[in-house]
């Protein structure tokens, strides 16, 4: 097996055992989009209104979530340095791990969409736009992350960190992923323009996020 | 043949000195023992050859090797973390390291059975002992051939069997042209040279 896919498939192994949290971020996002109607009021037109931008907000929450192991993990175990050590270039190791945390985390946020946006009085289009928009939008998130996460892997307590970091990053990925999303459901601009940002975006980070994290590991000592 | 050279090197973390100007000459087949008090620059002398950290002076060479990759390219290091996933099972956190590092799947087995590990390997690396961790540790080195070996208190933690494995391993990959770099408070068990640090104060 290479090297990468090693890599990829230990870490998503990780991901589903005792303790790895991929369910956890479903469950996460289950519950956040779960207390917005307790706190809104039960107003239906209203839910349906600020539905994607609470699926949203919902789903960038909990692909963070995990976000802090992501490094950290491997570098209190020792992992890290043995990692370091490899013949293969570190932005593919990262860019590796950065998939599996999107292929166990992001990955059943967009699943789980479908069935959270009944919660909130959605319609058949308007959860296929919102799914789609995740679904273009989550690399964007992860290799975001990603960055942040291996700048905060040597600071002890780096998890809370973490979310101050990366959360203003990301404030362009919710604008255009709600943007899109709105866009499709009551217009009345197009869909495209909105969408295609947002895919440029995630193409962007996910150019500049598995660079940037190896840079800052390279520095780590 | 295999070389290691180190020249004027000098190590400063976190604005303090923890030595300078070490010289190191290695070849093939040969053993050092890195002995000096607790601080004294032990584990990052080992860290700056396995690439880790960055020396403040002097260089570090490995010569005759493969000219394309780096030092720590040919290495394994042996640190105290031991670089196990609870979770994942023995054999499946050394298979990891092994399509890692580019070496032989086919191998594991046979590693873990020359370490003492062969009946364990479908337990799960958490209910391992600090012993059977390390030997687990040792086993990486078996399954994926590396010239130098780093190695940072290899003995810590294990018994008189493992301790007199270990040994044999050593004097097996010194015999095939290996190189061993240890740093040790005890004895390792093999002819090595000893470079003390520390003295300077």
């Amino acid at each position: 097996m290479s090297p990468l896919l090693a890599v990829l498939q230990r870490d998503m192994r990780l991901a589903v055992r005792v303790g790895g949290g991929a369910l956890m971020g479903v469950l996460f996002f289950l519950i956040v989009v779960t207390l917005v109607p307790f706190a809104v009021g039960p107003d239906l037109a209203q839910l349906r209104r600020i539905g994607p931008a609470i699926l949203w907000l919902g789903a960038l929450l909990a692909s963070l979530l995990t976000l802090d192991r992501l490094l950290a993990a491997d570098q209190e175990g020792g992992s890290l340095d043995l990692l370091l050590m490899g013949a293969t270039p570190l932005e593919l190791v990262v860019l590796a791990k950065a998939a599996a945390h999107w292929i166990t985390t992001c990955l059943p946020l967009v699943i789980a969409t479908p069935l959270l946006g009944l919660f909130l009085n959605l319609e058949p289009l308007a959860i296929g736009a919102v799914a789609l928009t995740l679904l273009a939008g989550t690399p964007a998130l992860t290799c975001i992350g990603l960055i942040g996460a291996a700048l905060s892997v040597a600071l002890r307590r780096g998890g809370l960190l973490l979310p101050v970091l990366v959360l203003p990053l990301t404030v362009p990925v919710l604008i255009f992923g709600v943007a899109a999303a709105n866009a499709a459901i009551v217009g009345p601009m197009s869909f495209g323009a909105p969408f295609m940002i947002l895919c440029a975006l995630s193409l962007g980070s996910l150019v500049l996020g598995p660079f940037a994290a190896a840079a800052a590991l390279r520095h780590l000592e | 043949m295999l070389r290691l050279s180190a020249s004027g090197l000098s190590c400063v973390r976190g604005s303090r000195s923890i030595f300078h100007g070490i010289n190191l000459e290695l070849s093939a087949g040969q053993a050092i023992a890195l002995v000096g008090p607790n601080g004294s620059g032990k584990s990052s002398l080992l860290r700056l050859i396995a690439g880790l950290l960055r020396p403040a002076a002097g260089r570090i060479d490995l010569t005759g090797g493969s000219a394309e990759q780096t030092p720590a390219e040919q290495a394994h290091y042996l640190a105290h973390l031991d670089a196990l996933k609870p979770s994942l099972t023995v054999a499946e956190n050394l298979e990891f390291w092994v399509s890692y590092l580019g070496g032989d799947v086919a191998r594991v087995s046979a590693a873990l059975g020359s370490v003492g590990l062969g009946a364990l390997a479908d337990l799960p690396a958490a209910y391992l002992s600090a012993g059977q961790r390390r030997r687990l540790s040792l086993a990486r080195l078996v399954a994926v051939p590396r010239p130098l070996w780093l190695l940072d208190e290899p003995t810590s933690a294990l018994d008189a069997a493992g301790q007199e494995r270990l040994a044999d391993l050593m004097r097996q990959h010194l015999a095939g042209g290996g190189l061993i770099v240890a740093a040790t408070h005890g004895p390792l068990g093999i002819e090595a040279r000893e470079i003390r640090l520390g003295a300077i104060p």
